[in-house]
């Protein structure tokens, strides 16, 4: 189906306005250093969630390590940086590569074995390999001491700002958005379906779901080697147990199968989450994870699907010949997305 | 050899405490199909409850019975607010809204006038006796586990076998709609349900703050992981599954500390449980269920 107009012209002005606009910002110190800190972290987030969205929200294999990917990448890249690159560009831009390659290729070698296995036992195999990681993140000093174990990894370089940031969020929105509308994101769309029915038609399950997990496995990655040069430290527990929930959350929140929905809600989040410090003061601070955790369960009561529901927004919207496909799918009462 | 041997009765006595937690893990999942991440939390409390009781000076058998009250009320309180409107939402609804109770249930008791954010000791009333039995040394405490835990399961098996109430359970966990239909209180039997399945958690906070006496409001996150693995391990939704797995999983981890490292004795035991589910994917006594075509 042809377009009315040139769509990528569209929203490459689109994303230079919303650019333009936080730039003001920041720069007319509207946005303070603090601000921009957890804006970074927001961006950041946006783009390692994303990576789950693909393998959770499309392809519908249920995942509880998704920080794994998001640590390997991290730690990769810093490595290289404090090992190497001392603040040189091109071991940076290698770095950040190496980064994206070891969330792809840690997924590819976990996820080929346990893709096989069905929603709650998956989630329980990555929640387990999450662990794993966590553990070995934790004793890693004993093999390489530059990594710092459980004491964290000093002397990383800032070399990311909130311009590197921006492009690679917008980067992945694209990324992201292009694969599921081609005709392999349709495949992994199926799967997520009806696994059974996908395969009837003669889609290579495994390879799809592989595809998907890898894919994600590669976002996460880039995100957490971009953390590792926005933040001067590393530490095995930003990457625990605790912060694949937090990508799950955003993701579920987000509704299940909407780019749109993602970066809303991992943005939203990252901001609600500062902003309760803020807003709560040096005496209730107690308080903050009370109310986090109360405002979990009041969402996920209210909007059971999701804020967004599986629906896109603007350019993320599917093409009107796509959309019956990546509509979510209706549940059946007991078994539902993941059963 | 008898060093082994006493690794072994440690392995035991961990395991039997994870036995109880994943027999509550292993039933809320056979009846509702949901992994209640908040189980290690209601875990959590029952150890404080339990930690309450003994400065009062309450004999230990009247703190466990404590404890499992207080957390069936909890169980069944939870699963009215964060899990009955969700029941016919998409699965992963309830999944998170039983995240957000757990993140709730280590917070709110971390506020100073609940429980407070610090490690406590807990002071056992039992003093400890060893007993020699064949050069390998037995505790009191160690026994009192066992029994408490064998009685436990034994009742729970009669319950579910032998009773009304259990029919009716299998019945639900079998096919909710189905089980209406023949006239059964599916809400009534998935509350009675849970407040068993706490109750075993509450029980098994108590026997674990006697067993490691120092506890604290997030103590019950690594242990509900590792007892839904263990759970996962056996055949989730298979009662004694999850003993067998709470067994397994309780000498992985002591031999590995005792034998390997104690630092990487959690990767070693989830990397069991990944093994395994790559050979038996519905677990060691599960069964794998035909794909529905």
């Amino acid at each position: 189906m042809k377009r009315k107009y040139n769509q990528t012209l569209v929203i490459l002005i689109g994303a230079a306005v919303v650019y333009g606009l936080l730039k003001a910002l920041i720069l007319t110190g509207m946005i303070g250093d603090y601000w921009q800190l957890i804006l970074d972290e927001a961006l950041i987030t946006t783009i390692g969630a994303l990576g789950l969205s693909i393998i959770y929200g499309f392809n519908g294999q249920f995942s509880l390590g998704q920080a794994a990917f998001y640590g390997m990448g991290a730690y990769t890249a810093g490595a290289i940086t404090k090992a190497y690159g001392h603040g040189n560009w091109v071991w940076f831009a290698g770095a950040l590569i190496a980064g994206t390659l070891a969330g792809a290729v840690v997924s590819y070698l976990i996820g080929r074995p346990i893709l096989r296995l069905r929603s709650d036992y998956l989630g329980i195999a990555t929640l387990g390999f999450g662990i794993i990681v966590t553990v070995l993140l934790n004793n890693a000093d004993k093999v390489i001491p530059i990594l710092g174990g459980a004491i964290g990894m000093t002397g990383l370089r800032h070399m990311v700002g909130f311009d590197l940031l921006f492009l690679f969020t917008v980067g992945s929105i694209f990324v992201v958005r292009n694969f599921i509308q081609s005709s392999p994101g349709r495949a992994v769309v199926s799967i997520r379906e009806d696994e059974i029915a996908a395969d009837a038609m003669g889609i290579d399950t495994t390879r799809y779901k592989t595809m998907a997990f890898v894919l994600g496995g590669a976002l996460s990655g880039l995100a957490g080697a971009l953390y590792a040069h926005r933040y001067p430290y590393l530490n095995p527990s930003s990457f625990d147990w605790l912060q694949s929930v937090n990508f799950l959350l955003i993701v579920v929140l987000g509704g299940l199968g909407s780019i749109t929905g993602t970066v809303v809600t991992a943005i939203g989040w990252v901001f609600l989450l500062e902003g309760l410090r803020f807003v709560l003061g040096q005496q209730f601070i107690d308080f903050r994870g009370v109310i986090y955790a109360v405002l979990l369960v009041v969402v996920i009561l209210l909007r059971p699907q999701g804020l967004f529901g599986g629906k896109e927004i603007g350019f993320l919207r599917p093409p009107s010949v796509l959309k019956p496909a990546l509509r979510p799918g209706k549940e059946n009462s007991h078994a539902g997305i993941g059963g | 050899m008898h060093y082994f041997l006493a690794e072994v009765i440690n392995g035991l006595q961990l395991g039997l405490v994870y036995a109880l937690i994943a027999l509550g893990y292993t039933m809320v999942y056979g009846i509702v199909k949901l992994i209640n991440f908040a189980h290690g939390d209601v875990f959590m409390v029952g150890s404080f409850v339990g930690y309450f009781c003994f400065m009062a000076g309450v004999p230990w058998p009247v703190a466990v019975l404590a404890a499992m009250a207080v957390c069936a009320t909890l169980g069944v309180v939870i699963e009215k607010i964060a899990y009955r409107p969700l029941r016919y939402a998409p699965k992963i609804a309830a999944l998170i809204s039983a995240l957000g109770v757990s993140l709730f249930l280590e917070y709110f008791s971390s506020l100073k006038f609940i429980f407070g954010p610090d490690y406590r000791v807990v002071h056992s009333p039992l003093q400890a006796v060893n007993w020699n039995i064949g050069g390998v040394t037995v505790t009191n405490i160690q026994v009192m586990i066992l029994a408490v835990v064998v009685v436990m399961f034994a009742g729970l098996q009669y319950l579910i076998h032998r009773t009304k109430v259990g029919t009716a359970m299998r019945a639900v966990s079998f096919d909710h709609d189905a089980a209406r239909l023949m006239g059964i209180n599916v809400d009534g039997v998935i509350s009675i349900t849970f407040a068993i399945a706490t109750a075993l958690a509450g029980a098994g906070g108590v026997l674990y703050a006697i067993a490691y006496p120092e506890i604290w409001t997030f103590m019950g996150i690594m242990p509900g992981l590792k007892a839904f693995t263990a759970a996962v391990l056996g055949g989730i939704g298979i009662i004694p599954g999850a003993v067998l797995g709470a067994l397994i999983m309780g000498q992985v981890e002591t031999m590995t500390a005792a034998f390997l490292s104690s630092t990487l004795r959690d990767a070693i035991a989830f990397g069991v449980l990944i093994l395994v589910l790559l050979i038996r994917p519905s677990g060691i006594l599960g069964k794998n269920r035909p794909e529905k075509v």
